[in-house]
């Protein structure tokens, strides 16, 4: 009962202090767990992180889960997952119930039109990046490119374009697999 | 009906949400937006930049702003509970099944080669809020504040990796001065 109130804790910490989303937060996360509370061990935490990284899913909810998991079983997994999402949710919350009272307000109104264009440039740029981290080149250019197109230009819905990709890139893994 | 309708989506979002939180608000925006028509793509990029500005996840910071806004209270609730749950259930396979099989080849280059299409979902999203709403300004004279400030932030996160929050600030006072 101790570990999980500790668990949860620390994740209400690093969810309430932590901003700019999922990979800010594993930084906070390694330190309290690995340096600070000493829980799992540095190499055991980023051979897991990378393996949990790779599943759906909202990232830092995941790390928490797989902590609290590793740490105090089933129990230690909601205490570390509610206390990572607990932040967000609240404060979410107050904004999204005062927000709607200052939208029309003209000052609050220019502000937001600065801000959109400059959101469009913020996610432009992880795009981009993801595409260098995975060397797409001139021909392979085609999946992203592609990919954006279906869904912007066709409507097709991201959800099937995913789950397309997934069995492809399967089949693709078994049969370069068997040939090795 | 809108409750189920809402946790629907976003389990859907939340099983299907590879790549972190921006390739998650690509398919947010697809269903939210484009699909439900629960808010306008304009609201969406406020909520996103709230997102950025406050803690936590940005997924889960959407989600329960969407979910309030479509559902009130309980709208958000479950939105956010949605969003995480399958990958609660998913977690445990892994923990017994894919920790012991860490160097699984096929498990490895499966989700390797899903880079480039999560890439893709995210250009969309991007693409998809390049429109009127968003940049007003387009067309109508020869100062084109909202491509400036486009330009200038991308640039800033993309080379300079300036912090987004900071760009975001800035963009706002762009907004005040310029608008």
């Amino acid at each position: 009962m101790k570990i999980c109130w500790q668990l949860f804790v620390t994740f209400l910490n690093i969810g309430a202090f932590t901003l700019g989303g999922g990979y800010a937060m594993l930084d906070m996360i390694e330190r309290a767990v690995v340096k600070r509370r000493r829980w799992i061990e540095h190499g055991e935490f980023w051979e897991s992180i990378a393996v949990v990284q790779s599943l759906p899913g909202v990232f830092a909810v995941n790390c928490a889960l797989y902590v609290g998991y590793r740490i105090g079983g089933t129990k230690g997994a909601i205490a570390a997952s509610l206390g990572a999402m607990l932040p967000s949710i609240v404060i979410m919350l107050f904004i999204a119930i005062f927000f709607t009272d200052y939208k029309d307000n003209p000052t609050v109104e220019k502000i937001f039109r600065g801000i959109r264009p400059c959101v469009v440039a913020l996610i432009l740029s992880p795009a981009l990046k993801m595409c260098i981290s995975a060397k797409v080149n001139w021909k392979t250019a085609i999946f992203p490119i592609g990919t954006a197109l279906l869904i912007w230009w066709f409507k097709i819905s991201p959800a099937y374009i995913i789950l397309f990709a997934i069995i492809v890139c399967l089949i693709h893994a078994i049969l370069i697999g068997n040939v090795e | 009906m809108i409750y189920l309708q809402l946790f629907l989506v976003y389990l859907k979002i939340g099983l299907l949400g590879f790549g972190g939180g921006y390739a998650m608000l690509s398919m947010i925006q697809f269903e939210v937006v484009e699909k439900h028509g629960w808010m306008t793509l304009s609201e969406f990029a406020d909520v996103v930049a709230l997102s950025q500005m406050t803690p936590g996840p940005i997924s889960i910071n959407c989600a329960t702003y969407v979910g309030y806004q479509v559902g009130g209270i309980i709208g958000s609730l479950l939105a956010s509970t949605a969003i995480v749950m399958p990958s609660l259930v998913l977690l445990y396979f892994v923990l017994r099944y894919l920790f012991k099989n860490k160097d699984n080849f096929i498990v490895r280059t499966t989700l390797k080669n899903l880079k480039p299409f999560v890439a893709g979902l995210i250009f969309a999203a991007a693409l998809l809020m390049m429109n009127g709403a968003n940049f007003p300004d387009v067309g109508l004279g020869d100062n084109n504040v909202s491509i400036i400030i486009c330009a200038v932030t991308f640039v800033c996160v993309f080379f300079f990796k300036v912090n987004p929050m900071l760009l975001i600030a800035i963009a706002g006072i762009a907004g005040i001065v310029f608008f």
